[in-house]
């Protein structure tokens, strides 16, 4: 039997309504499954749709038309959109949005205090949901104080700790330094791997080579699908569509171009690496011969 | 160094001081700007950065060391905080947060039609600042701001800075969450400002990408100090500093550096992948 998709989204239109008479159409008959465990990035630039798609999966927006259907629940049944919540927490780009107490862990205990968590309970999410982004030190601190970055981990520690079954990052990463992002990819990974699914959002490529399938979408439709190895040897097409390659893609295409016998499809730094040492010891090998 | 333009010396700053929650922002910060320079400070989350540049137009006065800014010593109680803010540019992070007129060309022109210039000189430097971004004026000036593409929005905030023709102008994280196209766009929109407007210019920033682009020096920030400066080929090829205080490098550098920590003689302060991929070649005798 084929394992049933968590968020199934079908045949999705959505526009903003300008004014009356005009409207600015955002999503164009999307259609995507995601399923339990996987690991799914969405990479477009500004304005081809994604952050809109990604807010039709828990219900902040619903479709104009088509239907966006949760563990079984249509994002449309306003009365069960808790139920849809509860499953697919999302962490958006800005967070000082996202954040609404004035001492650090109660920020991370507010969805937990609006769902009626026991004290006990609260505090072992709470303190799992900080350790997790490592900000335990931090938990008596007012949040308005740190930095953006340690805000954002706030926010991400918020939704950890509802233990949903979907992880959202809608760009979640895009105001951290390069350290803070790894820090917080570190936990994805790790929440990941203990089976939570995953879906980001997100422009930058290594963070996409990360996923286990890349949806790149343009003017509001899904243009191109496939494993990151896949998505990223079509190196021309992204060009077209204004998106980056990882640098690692990059470097081993331009190595490649000089010399045919490096792998050009490497996405990883790691496996540029490698490529460095097997071709390496094969000269040395056959000089020494 | 000529008189510097921007002139910081043994700056301190504490949050919340004489409370329980007391926070060393800034320890003894010293750092010259030279006129028409190109400047970026690094340094991990926390490590003061954006405190700091708060202190070059007057948003915190220094509580202890001075701010001298094109002659201009902030700490003063009589310093005009107006002619201040309109030779230092600040534009925050996530400018397009702060738009707050209904048009594109109203809300560029707020600065300069507070300042009480003549109608005809407002349009002439709305027009002059959308031309520097990348705005067409006779397309965009008329568009409902929140109609905008997050990149054209930042691009209206920058704009609006401009219209002050301030002497330097100051970047929090320019670039973060735009996505490439935006990103290399306002990059060289920033560069030109800098090298043909002459504007001194000073950004804060994580990307590192966008450092090794633009900085022609770099200060790197860690506890609130200011630990090191150097040109970017310096400091990225100090790998041992970044690490230590938490500042990632170009993946590029990542690249050369696990190569050169396997004992390959590689130049790691190559930091475009061009220049990474040129090493490799090398490397590998072609």
């Amino acid at each position: 039997m084929t394992p049933q998709p968590i968020i199934r989204v079908e045949n999705v239109s959505f526009a903003y309504q300008v004014n009356q008479d005009q409207q600015i159409p955002v999503l164009q008959n999307v259609s995507l499954e995601v399923f339990p465990g996987e690991y799914v990035a969405i990479i477009g630039h500004n304005g081809s749709g994604k952050s809109t798609l990604s807010k039709h999966l828990n219900g902040i927006l619903t479709p104009k038309e088509g239907d966006v259907i949760v563990n079984g629940i249509n994002t449309r049944e306003k009365q069960r959109i808790h139920e849809v919540r509860s499953r697919v927490g999302i962490v958006f780009q800005h967070p000082d949005n996202q954040i609404v107490a004035t001492i650090v862990e109660d920020d991370v205990a507010f969805g937990l205090e609006n769902i009626g968590t026991s004290a006990e309970e609260m505090k072992t999410r709470v303190d799992f949901a900080l350790e997790a982004v490592g900000m335990s030190a931090f938990r008596h601190r007012p949040p308005h104080h740190l930095s953006g970055g340690q805000k954002q981990r706030i926010a991400i520690a918020g939704i950890l700790a509802m233990k949903p079954q979907v992880l959202v990052m809608d760009e979640a990463t895009s105001m951290l330094d390069s350290y803070g992002r790894q820090d917080i990819l570190a936990v994805v990974r790790k929440l990941h791997r203990e089976g939570m699914t995953i879906v980001t959002v997100t422009h930058h490529m290594s963070e996409v080579a990360e996923a286990d399938r890349v949806i790149v979408m343009e003017g509001g439709r899904i243009v191109l699908e496939g494993t990151p190895r896949e998505v990223f040897s079509h190196q021309e097409r992204l060009r077209e569509l204004h998106l980056d390659v990882p640098d690692a893609s990059r470097i081993a295409q331009l190595v490649h171009s000089e010399y045919s016998e490096f792998t050009p499809d490497l996405i990883h730094n790691e496996e540029v690496v490698a490529e460095v040492n097997r071709l390496y010891v094969r000269q040395a090998e056959a000089s020494g011969s | 160094m000529m008189q510097p333009i921007v002139n910081v010396e043994n700056l301190s700053h504490i949050y919340m001081q004489g409370t329980p929650l007391e926070h060393r922002a800034l320890d003894q910060v010293s750092i010259q700007v030279a006129e028409g320079e190109c400047l970026a400070i690094i340094g991990h989350t926390g490590s003061g950065k954006s405190t700091l540049i708060q202190h070059f137009n007057g948003l915190i006065r220094p509580q202890s060391g001075t701010v001298i800014i094109n002659g201009m010593d902030v700490s003063s109680p009589k310093i005009d905080i107006r002619t201040l803010r309109r030779q230092v540019g600040l534009v925050f992070q996530n400018p397009e947060d702060q738009l707050f007129e209904k048009l594109v060309g109203d809300d560029v022109a707020y600065g300069p039609f507070r300042m009480g210039l003549p109608l005809e000189e407002v349009r002439r430097r709305v027009q002059w600042a959308m031309d520097l971004v990348g705005l067409s004026f006779q397309e965009m000036k008329d568009r409902p701001t929140f109609a905008l593409s997050g990149g054209q929005k930042r691009k209206v905030a920058l704009a609006g800075v401009l219209s002050l023709q301030p002497k330097v102008l100051v970047l929090d994280e320019p670039t973060a969450g735009l996505d490439p196209r935006s990103r290399l766009e306002l990059l060289d929109r920033i560069r030109r400002l800098n090298r043909e407007e002459k504007l001194t210019v000073i950004f804060v920033s994580h990307n590192m990408e966008e450092v090794a682009k633009l900085a022609d020096r770099v200060y790197v920030m860690a506890n609130g100090q200011s630990v090191c400066e150097g040109t970017p080929r310096q400091i990225f090829g100090n790998q041992e500093l970044l690490r230590q205080h938490h500042i990632g490098t170009p993946e590029s550098v990542d690249i050369l550096y696990r190569l050169h920590e396997q004992g390959y003689s590689i130049d790691p302060s190559a930091f475009l992948p061009e220049e990474t991929a040129m090493e490799i070649l090398k490397l590998l005798n072609r």
